[in-house]
């Protein structure tokens, strides 16, 4: 099992910010501002958003922990994919038009540094154990869907990892599972593009060491969206992608969302 | 050649066995009304199945056969399924009248997990879908897919990619949209040229096999469904749900004793390994 990096009372994680700056910065801001002593990211720097250097720039810039996305190694190994593991030829289509873009626009120095992120990491939170991972503690893609992830696979992850709770982004929608015990698997969402709800904030998570036990807070996030918009905009990406951060609904990479969560969006 | 699974997490259940209620010119394990190679699995023996699956860490489960909805305690079953995991239900279609329909409806909405219907369908007109799946078929099954709509349950549809002349996608989505399905979503399933289909089509050439390099990959337990899945049926376990008539595939009695190395020198790998294919949606 790895080492546990860093000890916390409360600590903001947060992961998916696909370009999206404006959110970056503002979940930094927020976590701050809510007194956590620690912030972790849980992967993926670029997607569908605008200027990939300014996300790499504001989270090098800010004092945090780090895990790899599989679009940070796509991006920092220079692959031909994202490795997102769609199959549907449409997804795939704008899957490789944000990605090309991000490639294309990330400095070298920056794809270094995404290249050299750790797979996961382990932190405590008061007396408890973390596994923070991208996907799945077990594949760097692994979608953790809440319909799909039932409570027996949870305890099994907790098992083989050791851990009392696990913490995921990857899908972009959050949602909270615990066992009996007490055990569980937070998925923080994604601060880079809305959760399909229809509404514009984005999501992360704060961990909390109360009363003997570890409290999750997921946590809406308001931002500038209107800006990362204009910016988008601007640099010619898909109006398919400004959509969504403009209205909340998933336009692209739909395919992949089990039944359930599919019939919660609009498209 | 053998391979290492990866890990188990999804687990297949021949519910019907090869009992169908049609008899598809493709059908790569030759289902049919009497054929009764593989039989119903009893309620016990798919609890067994799914208890000794989740303690390996179980995330999907699917139904097929034959036909999983002639199976007389299917609802049972998926209840037993849901409360351990994701269901997904591979189906023609035909039986689901409007009492299934509205039984469905209220697992897919009530459920602990996700609850996928796969409805085959492989034509966009009767007359393309019925020269493979039988007269009457294509209006059956539509019916189906329209009652499930109709039930606020977003059917998948899995179109077998047997002929040269392909199926026309923007065609279909036209059809499905007009069943009700607002948002089709679909799966092209690629021809496994064993039990019917190679009779119908063509059989494997000599060289369409998977390499003793193609085995040792670090990848290819995640490349192959057998590489993390078992398929159980009343006679046993297999690798997976194609090469259930191959007896000398048949890895043991019960799940727990299947999990160590399998075969994957059947010709069928190569169409999993080639196409990427996962009967897994």
């Amino acid at each position: 099992m790895l080492d546990v990096t860093s000890e916390h009372r409360k600590v903001a994680l947060f992961g998916g910010s696909y370009n999206n700056w404006k959110a970056t910065e503002a979940v930094l801001a927020d976590a701050k501002r809510r007194g956590c002593d620690g912030v972790w990211f849980l992967g993926d720097v670029g997607g569908f958003g605008p200027h990939p250097d300014r996300t790499a720039e504001v989270l090098r810039s800010a004092e945090l922990g780090l895990v790899q996305g599989n679009y940070d190694d796509s991006v920092g190994s220079s692959r031909e994919d994202c490795a997102c593991g769609y199959t549907d030829p449409r997804d795939n289509h704008f899957a490789q038009i944000s990605y090309d873009y991000t490639l294309a626009n990330t400095h070298a120095e920056h794809r270094a540094w995404l290249a050299a992120m750790p797979a996961s990491a382990r932190i405590r939170v008061g007396e408890k154990t973390v596994h923070l991972c991208h996907g799945s503690p077990r594949q760097v893609n692994e979608f953790l869907w809440e319909s799909t992830t039932p409570a027996g696979f949870v305890e099994h992850l907790c098992n083989r990892y050791e851990t009392d709770l696990l913490a995921c982004t990857h899908t972009g929608i959050h949602w909270e599972r615990r066992l009996a015990d007490g055990r569980g698997l937070v998925n923080v969402g994604a601060v880079g593009r809305p959760a399909n709800d229809g509404r514009q904030n984005v999501w992360y998570a704060v961990l909390e060491w109360v009363d003997g036990r570890v409290r999750t807070e997921l946590v809406p996030l308001e931002y500038d969206w209107e800006a990362v918009v204009a910016e988008m905009r601007a640099e010619g990406l898909p109006e398919e992608f400004v959509e969504t951060l403009a209205t909340g609904w998933w336009t692209t990479c739909l395919e992949i969302l089990p039944a359930r969560e599919r019939v919660a969006g609009r498209f | 050649m053998r391979l290492s699974m990866a890990w188990l997490d999804t687990l297949w259940l021949q519910v019907t066995g090869t009992v169908c209620n049609i008899a598809c010119r493709h059908c790569f394990i030759s289902c049919g009304p009497k054929v009764r190679k593989h039989d119903y699995m009893t309620v016990e023996q798919c609890q067994a199945a799914l208890d000794s699956a989740k303690s390996e860490g179980l995330r999907a489960i699917w139904f097929t056969g034959g036909e999983p909805f002639l199976h007389p305690d299917i609802l049972e079953l998926m209840d037993a399924a849901l409360e351990v995991g994701p269901l997904g239900v591979l189906t023609n279609g035909m039986l689901i009248d409007d009492a299934l329909a509205a039984a469905i409806g209220e697992r897919f909405r009530n459920a602990p997990y996700n609850l996928e219907i796969r409805v085959s369908l492989d034509g966009c007109t009767a007359e393309q879908n019925d020269r493979i799946r039988g007269k009457g078929v294509f209006d059956a099954a539509c019916a189906g897919l329209r009652r499930l709509a109709e039930n606020g349950v977003p059917a998948l549809v899995a179109v077998s990619l047997v002929d040269d002349d392909a199926m026309d996608q923007a065609r279909l989505v036209e059809v499905l949209t007009g069943l009700g399905l607002e948002r089709p979503r679909i799966k092209w399933i690629p021809a496994f040229r064993i039990g019917r289909e190679e009779r119908r089509g063509r059989g494997y050439e000599a060289w369409e096999m998977l390499t003793p390099e193609d085995v040792a990959h670090p990848e290819t337990p995640h490349r192959l469904q057998c590489g993390t899945s078992r398929t159980v049926t009343s006679n046993g376990v297999w690798p997976c749900p194609i090469l259930i008539n191959e007896p000398d595939f048949r890895l043991a009695d019960s799940l727990d004793a299947a999990l160590g190395p399998h075969r994957v020198d059947h010709k069928a790998c190569y169409t999993c390994y080639v196409e990427g294919f996962s009967c897994s949606t």
